[in-house]
């Protein structure tokens, strides 16, 4: 399993992206990391992944991986021993997998973006949904430290990464998350304390620049 | 093992029949209970609050919801018989991949396809068409894409074939014409037990989607 080589075509402000370099850091698992252009996507990123033509993709001993939360799973199938990400048990797996779908559906859906992306009545709709959905997944916290019980687990990995987005949200949208959801921000803070989170999250303040930048570009206010 | 088993489930959905294909691989025996989804029973709503929707599976009381988490449940839980996941971990990975793939793509594309009409179904029909040919060369010359046998992703791409009749009615035209290997595959598949009796007939979900196409005021 040593001596592998393992190259990540990723853009810095992807929270899907994120995921896998956290992944790969909780393995400790050394890897190339190549930024993509995404108006001028790699021959390499094209051929890697000529599905979707999406990041991040995983290359690992020149085969790819596609899919962010298929590329968790490989890793963490891959390299088993260091930091498991995913319950042993069949039916913890099952409820892993059911929030990481509902991340995936809910927190980066078509709808959340409108937190940023939209205005007036649509942005109120959507800051409630968003809302509302945090407040679930604060639920399933519950007590626990991480959602992976006392360390880091699947569910930890594919939610924390929008951490990094939560003050642009904020600052589009004009809403407190902490006021909000505070336990959930008290997990993203203890999340934070941990290398393998804090050096994969990019600086919210740039993620920030980034979605004005993007607004600009699509003609958003 | 087995303990009690009950599947909430909806006749016409292609994500319901992927966990009776799975549990009629494996042999298990379960309890369905259909739903009627314009009055959801108390049961549903209290296993699966998050979104109340079908399929859900229930194992001794204990709710499993989402259908490519049922199917990998039960292939975990219930190991020994037809396996459906590969064991390899890059095989995983690539089956994971494709059934993500159908999941993003054939069920939108194909709901396109019966509920609109003109450019709109145009497109729709050019890029199911084209999914399903990047669907054909992943299957290349195997017999299932799970290899000698059913696998992941036959389990969760074969529902759709029931409404393909449907879709080929709204849209005029013919799939086997365009996908003949994909039609292949299919009939191997519907030779299978598991999944002839999981499958609903087609005309009968054609009946359905015009049910759906009258009550939504589509024409």
């Amino acid at each position: 399993m040593a001596d592998e080589d393992v190259v990540l075509l990723d853009f810095w402000p992807s929270p899907f992206g994120m995921r896998v370099r956290i992944a790969l850091a909780e393995k400790e698992i050394k890897y190339e990391y190549k930024e993509e252009d995404l108006r001028n996507k790699s021959d390499l990123l094209l051929k890697m992944n000529p599905i979707h033509k999406k990041i991040p993709v995983l290359i690992h001993n020149g085969k790819p991986v596609c899919e962010s939360l298929v590329q968790v799973q490989y890793i963490d199938e891959i390299w088993p021993h260091k930091s498991p990400l995913l319950p042993t048990d069949p039916y913890q797996r099952a409820i892993a997998r059911f929030w990481g779908d509902f991340v995936d559906k809910k927190i980066y859906g078509l709808e959340s973006r409108k937190v940023w992306s939209t205005k007036g009545e649509e942005q109120e709709a959507a800051k409630k949904e968003f809302i509302e959905c945090l407040k679930l997944l604060e639920g399933e916290l519950g007590n626990k430290a991480y959602f992976g019980g006392e360390n880091l687990g699947y569910v930890d990995v594919v939610l924390v990464p929008f951490y990094s987005w939560f003050y642009a949200y904020e600052k589009c949208g004009n809403f407190s998350i902490e006021t909000e959801c505070p336990k959930l921000i008290a997990w993203a803070k203890r999340c934070m304390e941990k290398d393998s989170v804090s050096k994969s999250l990019p600086d919210q303040d740039k993620i920030y620049d980034y979605v004005l930048h993007l607004k600009k570009v699509f003609g958003i206010e | 093992m087995a303990g009690e088993l009950v599947l909430l489930d909806f006749w016409p959905s292609p994500f319901g029949m992927r966990s009776r294909i799975a549990l009629a691989e494996k042999g298990i025996p379960y309890e369905y209970r259909e739903e009627d989804l314009r009055n959801k029973s108390d049961l549903l709503l209290q296993m699966n609050p998050v979104h109340k929707k079908i399929p859900v599976l229930i194992h001794n009381g204990k709710p499993v919801c989402e259908s490519v988490i049922q199917v990998q449940y039960i292939d975990e839980v219930w190991h020994d018989k037809a396996p459906l996941i590969p064991s390899d971990p890059y095989q995983r990975a690539v089956a994971r991949f494709w059934v993500d793939f159908i999941d993003k793509k054939i069920y939108e594309l194909g709901s396109k396809i019966w509920k609109t009409k003109g450019e709109e179904q145009a497109n729709a029909k050019k890029e199911f068409i084209e999914c399903l040919k990047l669907l054909e060369g992943e299957l290349g010359d195997k017999t299932y894409f799970g290899g000698e046998s059913l696998g992941y992703v036959d389990v969760a791409l074969v529902p759709f074939y029931s409404w393909f009749y449907a879709y080929e009615k709204c849209g005029d035209f013919s799939i086997e014409a365009e996908c003949p290997k994909m039609i292949a595959w299919v009939k191997r598949c519907m030779q299978k037990e598991s999944v002839a009796k999981s499958l609903p007939d087609q005309e009968k979900v054609y009946e359905f989607i015009l049910q759906l196409k009258k009550i939504f005021g589509i024409e």
